[in-house]
């Protein structure tokens, strides 16, 4: 054992936005290669948006009338969206398993740049999301749901839902951050994700609701993208360009709100 | 100055925002370049808080400290390129090999990449793991997964390792291989500062020795001069009764330098000639006719020295540590069944 120092130069800011580069691949391929390890949790995050696919296209769609007609195809949009929602509550679950087995206090003691144990937590959730789309897309046709011909327009429609799962991504790191442990972490995403969710259009039209909670459904972001998803997937009666447009602001802003303030907390996290 | 000290603080404090306890209050510490220094107390004297500080996961409130001339909070990056930090709060991560483990701490670091493989395997086979390597860590041992943390600690051959509880929770085997593993270490030129609740693990690996409680250094010496404080021995008279333990107390008095100390029906003597005493101290519980129900000769623990240094002892706190130990013990046992 030798102590022959200095391993590192002091770094110049190119080679610091290298290594954050770098770092941010390093972080997610080891959150991947934890998913590999444990594919039942990759396989159950699937099961329950298919339960609640099932649900309401048997279940509670036959009572819920909208326009156009097919109630599969205005559900599976919304689908989606709470899908890729519920995808990036599992930012604060893995944060704070982190945080709890000591592991971010190994990063933290690590000349790394500290940013990437965040990108690379949010980048990895953003891979798995995109895997379950693709599921769920799968699934979708098999119940009946016929998105437009258009395969550029249902890709821009991923594309804005996983923008917008990626800004809420920062929001739920600071939430698994400040968790006392993982177990908390996932309930205390539960009064975000539930209002949000299902105080939106993305089951049933906002136009059913009582008229102080129309005014919420029908702004807030989770509608917005949903409003957009299916503006770009389905459009007829539900074409919306708009939205699409708001719900990209939606996510920018979010985005330039929680991300410093997510990477603050994480410096500050014990 | 700088130059010498590999580790130096000046009146580090902290206190944490919960509960308002001050976990660390006018912190000194100079630690020599290729030196072993031991941070002892019990849980929640404040150990963990000074080793967060120095490896610049945790601000002080107020104070400075400089590892090999970088400052902590002006210049946190330089110091995270000389340290190692290995112990009870560092994990490595479970589900990922053992040489995954180090290829990623050596990634982070980044080393070029070639190096990274071969410093893997390398610090693998010198730590033992060579043949664990490709498997999950998840399936370690305590003793391995402590071995593999300081391994990680050392990807980047960092000039200063913090050992945070190095061996806290391990059997007695595994904790003198890790014994060892730290005696190379600093015999090719490492600085180390261990904190540890063993006063027998800081008496084989530490030099010099900062004892702390309620986040104040209370002593500081070589182990022999806190030793020499402290008597040779500890004489444990266990009686029948609270009562009959106080007469014997009285009784027995002059046979140690330092008051006795009850506690329950048990008196506690420190003494200098263990087994000479305790001869002594039977001949005359013998003679006034009071009945022994057990004796014991020990070595002084931690806690005899917190008895010696405070005069009273760190009850709350020894309860804590017993009960952490336990809680550990029973994970270790899971891990290796």
């Amino acid at each position: 054992m030798t102590t022959s120092v200095a391993h590192s130069p002091r770094p110049k800011a190119m080679a610091r936005a290298r290594w954050a580069i770098a770092d941010t691949v390093t972080v997610t391929k080891r959150n991947l290669i934890r998913f590999m390890r444990i594919p039942e949790a990759l396989f159950f995050s699937t099961v329950q948006p298919i339960m609640f696919v099932l649900l309401f296209r048997y279940v509670f769609g036959g009572a819920i009338p909208v326009a156009g007609g097919s109630y599969v195809n205005y559900l599976m949009p919304g689908i989606f969206v709470q899908t890729v929602i519920f995808g990036a509550a599992s930012t604060a679950l893995g944060l704070a398993e982190d945080l709890q087995s000591g592991l971010l206090e190994r990063f933290r003691a690590l000349p790394m740049a500290h940013s990437a144990v965040l990108s690379g937590r949010t980048m990895t959730d953003l891979i798995r999301n995109a895997f379950v789309i693709v599921v769920m897309t799968a699934v979708g046709l098999a119940v009946g749901f016929r998105p437009m011909p258009n395969p550029l327009d249902y890709f821009l429609a991923c594309i804005v839902m996983m923008l917008f799962a990626f800004s809420l991504m920062w929001a739920f790191a600071i939430v698994g951050l400040s968790a006392p442990n993982s177990e908390t972490a996932q309930l205390m995403t539960f009064p975000i994700i539930f209002p949000l969710t299902f105080a939106s259009t993305a089951f049933v039209p906002a136009a059913s609701m009582p008229g102080w909670l129309q005014a919420f459904a029908k702004n807030q972001p989770v509608s917005q993208a949903v409003d957009a998803a299916r503006s770009l997937m389905v459009g007829g009666p539900y074409h919306d360009t708009k939205a699409v447009w708001v719900s990209l602001a939606w996510s920018l802003g979010l985005l330039m709100l929680f991300v410093p303030l997510a990477v603050r907390r994480y410096r500050r996290a014990t | 100055m700088a130059e010498q000290l590999a580790v130096a603080a000046r009146g580090l404090s902290k206190t944490y925002p919960k509960g308002g306890v001050k976990a660390l209050e006018d912190f000194d510490l100079e630690v020599p370049a290729g030196q072993v220094v031991g941070l002892l107390g019990p849980n929640g004297a404040g150990k963990t808080t000074a080793v967060r500080i120095l490896s610049t996961t945790l601000r002080p409130d107020a104070g400075t400290a400089q590892i090999m001339g970088h400052d902590v909070i002006a210049d946190p990056d330089g110091v995270r390129r000389v340290i190692g930090l290995a112990g009870q709060y560092a994990a490595v991560d479970e589900n990922l090999t053992g040489f995954e483990n180090l290829e990623m701490v050596g990634r982070l670091c980044h080393l070029p990449r070639p190096s990274v493989n071969a410093r893997a395997d390398e610090l693998l086979e010198q730590f033992g793991l060579a043949d664990a390597g490709g498997r999950v860590v998840k399936t370690y041992s305590g003793g391995m997964r402590r071995r593999l943390d300081l391994a990680a600690a050392l990807v980047a051959r960092p000039p200063v390792l913090f050992l945070d509880e190095p061996t806290t929770g391990l059997d007695p085997q595994s904790r003198l291989a890790l014994w060892d593993v730290i005696e190379a270490l600093v015999s090719g030129g490492t600085t180390v500062l261990l904190t540890t609740q063993y006063l027998e693990e800081a008496d084989r690996l530490c030099k010099d020795i900062v004892v702390i409680d309620h986040g104040r250094i209370i002593a500081h010496g070589t182990p022999a001069n806190l030793k020499a404080d402290l008597g040779a021995t500890v004489l444990d008279l266990m009686m029948t009764s609270p009562e009959a333990a106080q007469s014997a107390a009285l009784l027995l008095s002059d046979l140690s330098d330092k008051p006795a100390h009850l506690e329950g029906s048990t008196v506690e003597l420190t003494v200098d000639e263990g087994p000479k005493t305790a001869a002594e101290a039977l001949r005359r519980l013998d003679a006034s006719e009071h009945e022994l129900l057990g004796l014991a000769l020990r070595e002084p623990s931690l806690d005899d020295v917190f008895l010696s240094l405070t005069g009273q002892r760190t009850e709350v706190d020894t309860e804590a540590v017993v009960a952490g130990q336990k809680t550990k013990g029973r994970r270790a046992a899971k891990e290796t069944s």
